[in-house]
């Protein structure tokens, strides 16, 4: 019986089928060693929105203490009418004045980087090696600029940023200042991290 | 009134596997499927637990997908605290020292209780059995766990259970049904008393009629719904646990298949 | 040859002449011959394998999430079972992983006790597989304390006071064992070293060594015939059959049945109704509150009976120290096992009456020496554990003489069709 004899091609195609679906089985137990290095819902949980009560905001003043999310800084800025008519003055100063590069998500791609134009939300991380840039608000010459028209200032490197968080030409910083994603859920409660949802 | 009594004895719920320490426990089947039973045992637990017991080893946020509901009811509904965030622990204020001083002990977190205690049936009966104790400092005494350091928390919901030295149990026939007077077809019954009535699975234990907001099979059904809930705690992935499992054994039984016939094609080279 | 496998074939080659791989894959699995009667018996070497493999993967990737403090590793145990995506698995993986083990490496040490795999000259593989099994034992306790559960600190807490039995320094090693005066985390932090590195580190130096010992010889067979001393004219063992693919690939599906059966356990019952994890390990360890009932895990439980099973001082050293030499005696004796068997043949097959009866007492005493193990002694059952006791010894210890004076069947010279 030849069922007894030793059959090549019958052994070669077993060998593919079994090593094609033992590929697969190999394919599904690296799922959860793969899986579980996904962030775990306590990182989730910590990278989750925020909720800023922006009520107690002065005019010209920023949010203290800094709130964090995703252990990032995060600026909250009242502007003023002047700081707001003095913005988009002098823009041929600026790398990139009207946001080009994708730094803000598409609804802060506008005059005021924001939502509402008088509250700026950035991410309070330079562009340039990731410090936290000083908050410099006054419109008055500055040591580090005789033309200074409100901003902030990094004092690692001497990056400028306008009071939209836009880089100014000429610094080590190469985009402007992130705009994190975030919606008004009303007046004074400002979440951070989301954006709004559109139900 | 002695007819409802005897009923009620006759409905008693058959106690299975004894507990080293006495009081034979009730079973309790639970059923993690039942994601109403999980949401109400949920929100019993939001209600009248969670100020003493944390559960500390798990999410809001795993919990309210769990059982289906969704983040801002869960927010709304089932937590009290307004800072609380929906990826927090699910944890509470009472302090180690206070509860100390209150209640001589910091109440157990309560997360993997029913798997400590090897299955849901010690926590159903203990829920079940606590009784009036004018000698405890709370006032009440429980049948599982003797002079257990917690008040009864769910006392509005149960009413007062007074313990009876003896009772009248019902006696019933070779053929099981309940024996009567012949004559004035009343049911005949006989007083078992202390260990006698433990030892043939009767609680010794009587609630006191109207004296909580809820009736007994409507406090036993919140009772049934909390055990499930915290059997859920327990172990929350074991439904996709089950699931996976399935495709998995299913996949080696469909990869044995060319697996046993390569191995015979192996085997007709040396026999 | 097409351009792939020439491709292959220099590639191979430029590595050849630098790191004889492809000498080892044919020394050791291409043209190792093994008998062509192995039975199932003789699997459990391979599963052995795939075991180790699993408990050193999922092993690994539980260290990414766990934290080894006293503080931190209870609740570490279940952000991994609730936080970590497919953690629940990767614990129940490593879990039901080191049950297995002892269930492979005992079934592996019993086929070594049928079919006299220990006899001359496979000594060395022997002593060598009973160095890996106490390592085994050592990787299992440790392991056992890091959940640092109430049950991993009771149960580290009576092993770890073990060591204070032993007269005059006793006191002195345990506090050193501990690094502390009591199981603290202290403890569990150098047994979390201990466990992660330098016993699998071990292991894996020991189950090289035991099989670089074995493929020196080549593998016994049910019948303890030697294949090597029948060989065709290119030196090939008639009876024997390359090791790879006929018992690599051609044992597949008894593989797989193995798998099915530890995916089981691994998704339907990983607490094995509280043998696997014991239901007071639900709890952190509490040292104020010892448990109802302090077992350890299945897997000692026969030694453990053996503990607990001397109850009274002799020669003016008490009962506890007599307990330990027991336990510690029965782990010891089986080294010495090739020098306790006098029979001229090998394997149970062809034994005697004598080997035969020895043989299965033994077994059955050591199941019910496990059983006693999990439950509260009484003075009957204390009684059977002795009576088990004695039967455990004299397997070993009467077996010089049971080998010589029983009546064997002659063997074969060729592997039986």
């Amino acid at each position: 019986m030849s069922d007894n004899e030793v059959n090549p091609a019958r052994r070669n195609f077993l060998l593919k089928v079994t090593g094609v679906v033992g590929a697969g089985g190999v394919a599904g137990l690296a799922v959860p060693f793969v899986g579980s290095w996904n962030p775990s819902a306590k990182a989730l949980a910590a990278g989750a929105p925020i909720k800023i009560d922006i009520s107690k905001l002065f005019v010209g003043e920023i949010l203290g203490p800094i709130p964090a999310w995703r252990d990032k800084p995060i600026f909250i800025v009242k502007r003023s009418e002047q700081m707001l008519e003095k913005l988009n003055a002098k823009n041929e100063r600026l790398a990139d004045p009207s946001s080009e590069r994708v730094q803000q998500p598409t609804y802060a791609k506008n005059e005021t980087r924001s939502i509402r134009p008088d509250v700026l939300v950035l991410v309070g991380l330079c562009t340039h090696l990731s410090c936290s840039p000083k908050f410099r608000p006054a419109i008055a010459p500055q040591e580090f600029d005789p033309e200074w028209a409100g901003g902030f200032y990094c004092p690692c490197h001497g990056s400028k940023f306008d009071l939209a968080g836009r880089v100014y030409a000429g610094v080590p910083a190469p985009s402007n200042l992130e705009v994190p994603p975030h919606f008004y859920e009303s007046d004074e409660v400002l979440v951070i991290g989301i954006d709004e949802e559109i139900v | 009134m002695r007819f409802l009594k005897i009923f009620f004895l006759l409905l008693f719920p058959i106690t299975v596997a004894a507990s080293e320490a006495g009081f034979p426990l009730y079973e309790m089947v639970p059923d993690l499927r039942d994601k109403a039973s999980l949401q109400r045992g949920a929100k019993t637990f939001m209600n009248y637990c969670i100020g003493c017991h944390t559960l500390k080893y798990q999410r809001y946020k795993r919990t309210a997908e769990d059982l289906g509901i969704s983040e801002s009811l869960m927010l709304e509904h089932l937590v009290f605290d307004p800072n609380t965030r929906i990826g927090d622990l699910i944890v509470n204020k009472l302090s180690a020292d206070n509860a100390k001083s209150w209640f001589g002990a910091i109440p157990p977190d309560l997360t993997l209780y029913t798997k400590l205690k090897g299955s849901p049936n010690y926590l159903y009966t203990y829920l079940l059995t606590f009784y009036e104790d004018p000698s405890r400092p709370f006032g009440a005494n429980n049948l599982v766990y003797e002079n257990v350091g917690m008040p009864h928390a769910l006392l509005e919901l149960q009413g007062v259970q007074q313990r009876k030295d003896c009772k009248e149990v019902a006696r019933f026939n070779p053929n099981g049904s309940p024996m009567r007077n012949p004559v004035t077809f009343e049911y005949i019954t006989r007083t078992l008393c202390g260990d006698e009535l433990i030892e043939n699975g009767i609680s010794p234990l009587e609630l006191v009629q109207g004296s909580g907001e809820l009736s007994d099979e409507a406090y036993r059904k919140v009772i049934y719904d909390l055990t499930n809930f915290l059997y859920y705690m327990g172990d929350p992935s074991q439904l996709e646990r089950e699931r996976i499992g399935g495709w998995v054994l299913l996949f080696l039984a469909f990869f044995f298949v060319p697996a046993y016939l390569l191995g015979r094609e192996y085997k007709k080279a040396f026999h | 040859m097409s351009a792939i496998q020439e491709s292959f074939r220099n590639i191979m080659s430029w590595i050849d002449d630098r790191l004889p791989v492809t000498e080892a894959y044919e020394k050791h699995l291409a043209k190792y011959y093994a008998p062509k009667n192995l039975n199932l018996w003789y699997y459990f070497g391979i599963f052995a394998f795939v075991i180790l493999a699993n408990q050193l993967l999922t092993g690994i990737w539980l260290t990414m999430s766990y934290v080894p403090t006293g503080d931190g590793a209870f609740a570490s145990i279940e952000y991994i079972m609730r936080d970590v995506e497919y953690g629940w698995m990767l614990r129940y993986m490593h879990s039901t992983g080191a049950s297995a083990f002892f269930v492979i490496v005992y079934l592996h040490m019993f086929r070594g006790l049928m079919y006299g795999s220990y006899q001359n000259p496979r000594e060395l593989i022997w002593i060598l597989g009973m160095l890996v099994y106490v390592a085994l034992m050592a990787e299992g306790f440790f392991g056992y304390i890091l959940p640092w559960g109430n049950m991993s600190f009771w149960g580290g807490q009576v092993i770890v006071s073990l060591v204070g039995a032993i007269p005059v320094i006793g006191d002195s090693l345990a506090v050193w064992v501990r690094g502390d005066f009591n199981m603290s985390g202290v403890t569990l932090s150098r047994f979390f070293a201990l466990h992660v590195v330098l016993v699998p580190l071990l292991l894996l130096v020991l189950v090289v060594l035991h099989v670089l010992a074995l493929h020196e010889i080549g593998s016994n067979n049910p019948d303890g015939v030697d294949i090597k001393a029948k060989t065709d004219d290119q030196g090939k063992p008639l009876d024997g059959i390359p090791f790879h693919p006929y018992l690599t690939v051609g044992k597949l599906p008894q593989i797989i049945i193995f798998l099915f059966l530890f995916a089981a356990v691994i998704f339907f019952y990983p607490d094995g109704g509280g043998y696997l994890i014991e239901h007071p390990n639900y709890e952190p360890a509490n040292p104020l509150k010892t448990p109802e009932l302090i077992a350890p895990v299945w897997y000692y439980t026969p030694f453990y009976s053996m503990l607990r099973a001397a109850t009274f001082p002799l020669f003016g050293m008490d009962a506890k120290f007599w307990g330990m030499v027991t336990m510690f005696g029965a782990i010891v004796v089986p080294f010495i096992l090739p020098w306790l068997d006098k029979s001229p043949v090998k394997s149970i097959r062809y034994k005697g009456l004598g080997s035969k009866l020895f043989l299965a007492i033994f077994v059955i005493a050591f199941f019910i020496l496990g059983y006693l193990g999990t439950v509260h002694p009484t003075p009957v059952k204390t009684l059977i554990a002795q009576v088990c006791t004695a039967i455990y010894f004299s397997y070993f210890l009467l077996m010089p003489w049971y080998t010589s004076v029983e009546k064997t069947k002659p063997v074969p010279e060729r592997v039986p069709h």
